[in-house]
């Protein structure tokens, strides 16, 4: 935080931002001093912000269009696609725009695990990011319920299901989940409220999680505590919103490649014939995004446990902060556990290929051995690194690599090597 | 670390070959066609919509509707593109019941262009009593509704044979390779010269199968022409202006770093 007190030129906005400092704000905002050395991993914080108000913009408009009711959602939004000007467009880029927000939420959760963004002093900032990530698992769920397809039943009828597994009262409340005795006009209309409730929810979470991030400002590559402002910082405005900016548009152009030539490719065919309560779909699958956990949920015989697992995944990362005992934050300095974060990407994808598969066989078995090793990356793997892995050297600034004419990856390679030679 | 590198990637690449044997042996692979509409500009081939149309409404419409279509659609911009005329003439052939009248009477009437696409059967179970109990799907958005879309719709219109030996058939299931468990309800809908096109294209099975799969690809996504098109353009325009602002970070952080 820029500790001069900013005071605005003119005579109005003076009166003005002594009554509301909302100048102050922005200049707090523009001023805001950014390690220099960030690269594009972090450019999907700003991406993620876009992707939000993509999704409220569209969203907004399409309410106004579609009809929550069990006899009508799904025609009506075929009268979006087919006769609302543009509701094509606003269909697609809302539909699209979940799975690009979980893609951008995907990199932003491990560009966090890489380069240890969650440690101290950021703890709050990392917690408040996976309440926003609960939220939006949430949202996309009763999102995809909402055009009352085949999938859109059947998932939600999944899914409820689970809170039966709850002891004593589980039968009671999904009850009162759906609003009766099984997924049907009131289940739509509450999950219609619903989804129109939690973007906003998430949008307010989204301010506390900027608000706590410019507490103690950015972490960076290197991972290192830095001075804020020196030459180790920038000022968000110009350099990193042109950064953002550039990135951004990078974005968009695959965004916009789904939109407007593969816009189903993501979805399922089932959700294009309208829910029937009496004719089960041959596989049951939910949307690409949760495919990990869904696999989590399978891998465990019995539903309650399977339950337990699944929530378990999501909540232990809540305690990453604690659970990773490293002093050091960057990936970059820690040989050993950059083996074992790229061991958990491939880990974490594998989850979601059987999850898309049957239960049954092979899968299941990959299943069970990738959710067992998911568990134990967190709470074997993790803790025991701390004390024992052998940590390169840090540098004193992120400048002083730089200026030593070798990048800190290299430099971090270099010792490694070293090191290998001297055993 | 390079070779754990390989290692990820042999996961990878072994995930996707495992994934396609796995649907691989569950159907043969479709009957290759060229689609117009399909590309970075696709279009649909006008000739080949209203012959589909044709199609549509001598064969299928006697059991199959496509109750989110309008008559006015069929003269509208990237479909077929009949004449308003055309398109009103199309539309009065059907009978459709309106009302009630001023005397609180229900009355029958020519169709407009403002109405649906009359259905073949009042209601679901009239329509599953007339099919010896299969339903048959509105044919809307049947293309988007099926894995492997119009590829899969075509091959399935030529995929009828005689069942092959061991493979018995109840009375009124017929054997087609493509259909998901290989027996359908459907009888073998178009066979050569079953109908006679207007414009004096010849009627094979592959041809009205062809022109069929094109109208209702149309139907599911009546907008694709458009969509393509807006495409092009959002894409391109995102790209200059993702050069531009290359080149401006570029000069901004010159300031500060030599790269970015």
């Amino acid at each position: 935080m820029s500790n001069h007190e900013y005071t605005p030129s003119s005579k109005f906005g003076k009166w003005f931002n002594d009554r509301l400092p909302l100048l102050t704000l922005a200049n707090h905002l523009t001023d805001y001093p950014t390690p220099k050395n960030l690269n594009y991993w972090w450019t999907f914080g700003g991406i993620l912000t876009f992707c939000l108000i993509t999704q409220i913009v569209t969203g907004l408009v399409l309410a106004m269009h579609y009809i929550a009711h069990a006899d009508m959602a799904f025609s009506s939004v075929e009268h979006i696609m087919r006769d609302v000007n543009y509701g094509w467009l606003l269909r697609y880029v809302h539909a699209n725009g979940a799975s690009m927000f979980f893609l951008a939420v995907y990199i932003h959760i491990f560009r966090s695990l890489f380069y240890g963004s969650y440690k101290s002093p950021r703890e709050i900032i990392w917690i408040l990011g996976i309440i926003i990530y609960l939220l939006m698992m949430a949202a996309a769920f009763m999102g995809y319920v909402l055009p009352w397809g085949q999938m859109s039943f059947w998932g939600a009828t999944v899914i409820t299901n689970l809170f039966s597994a709850i002891p004593l009262v589980g039968e009671s409340i999904t009850t009162w989940l759906w609003g009766g005795y099984s997924v049907d006009n009131p289940t739509l209309t509450r999950f219609f409220t619903l989804h129109y409730l939690i973007p906003f929810l998430i949008l307010g979470l989204v301010v506390l999680h900027i608000w706590a991030l410019h507490v103690p400002g950015n972490n960076n590559p290197v991972g290192i505590d830095i001075k804020k402002p020196s030459k180790d910082t920038v000022p968000f405005h110009p350099y990193i919103v042109i950064k953002d900016a550039f990135a951004l548009l990078m974005f968009c152009i695959v965004f916009a490649l789904f939109v407007f030539y593969q816009p189903n490719i993501l979805g399922h065919a089932d959700n294009y014939i309208e829910a029937d309560p009496l004719v089960t779909p041959a596989h049951i699958v939910p949307e690409w995004y949760l495919l990990p956990f869904y696999a989590i949920l399978r891998s465990v015989p019995d539903k309650l446990m399977g339950v337990v697992a699944m929530l378990s995944a999501i909540l232990i990362l809540a305690a990453l902060p604690w659970l990773d005992t490293s002093k050091v934050r960057s990936a970059v300095f820690r040989p050993l556990f950059r083996q074992f974060y790229w061991i958990l990407v491939a880990d974490v994808l594998i989850l979601g290929y059987v999850g898309a598969m049957p239960a049954e066989g092979l899968y299941l078995l990959i299943a069970r051995v990738a959710t067992a090793y998911y568990f134990a990356h967190f709470l074997i793997i993790l803790p025991v690194l701390g004390w024992k892995e052998k940590t390169t050297p840090l540098p004193l600034s992120i400048t002083e690599p730089v200026l030593g004419g070798s990048p800190n990856f290299a430099t971090a390679r270099i010792d490694e090597k070293i090191q290998k030679t001297i055993k | 670390m390079r070779k754990l590198k390989n290692i990820f990637f042999a996961i990878i690449f072994s995930a996707v070959l495992l994934n396609s044997s796995y649907s691989a042996e569950k159907s043969p692979p479709f009957l290759e066609t060229k689609w117009t509409f399909k590309g970075l500009f696709g279009k649909f081939d006008r000739a080949s919509l209203q012959r589909g149309y044709q199609v549509y409404t001598e064969v299928c419409a006697s059991c199959h509707s496509m109750k989110y279509l309008t008559y006015r659609n069929l003269a509208e911009k990237g479909g077929p593109e009949f004449s308003e005329a055309e398109a009103k003439a199309i539309a009065a052939s059907f009978e459709v019941t309106d009302g009630p009248d001023s005397t609180g009477e229900m009355f029958v009437r020519p169709a407009k262009l403002s109405d649906k696409f009359v259905m073949p059967y009042a209601n679901e179970q009239e329509a599953k009593a007339a099919n010896g109990g299969a339903y048959p799907p509105d044919m809307s958005v049947l293309v988007k509704a099926r894995k492997g879309g119009a590829d899969y719709i075509y091959s399935l219109l030529l995929g009828y044979s005689e069942p092959p030996e061991g493979v018995e058939l109840d009375d009124g299931v017929y054997y087609n390779k493509y259909m998901y468990g290989n027996k359908i309800k459907m009888p073998a809908p178009l066979s050569d010269d079953l109908i006679e096109y207007t414009d004096g294209t010849k009627a094979t099975a592959e041809q009205m199968s062809k022109d069929v799969t094109n109208f209702l690809m149309w139907s599911a996504e009546p907008h694709l022409e458009q969509r393509h098109k807006t495409g092009f353009r959002v894409i391109a325009y995102l790209i200059i202006l993702t050069v531009l602002v290359y080149f401006t970070m570029k000069k901004i952080w010159s300031r500060v770093e030599p790269k970015v």
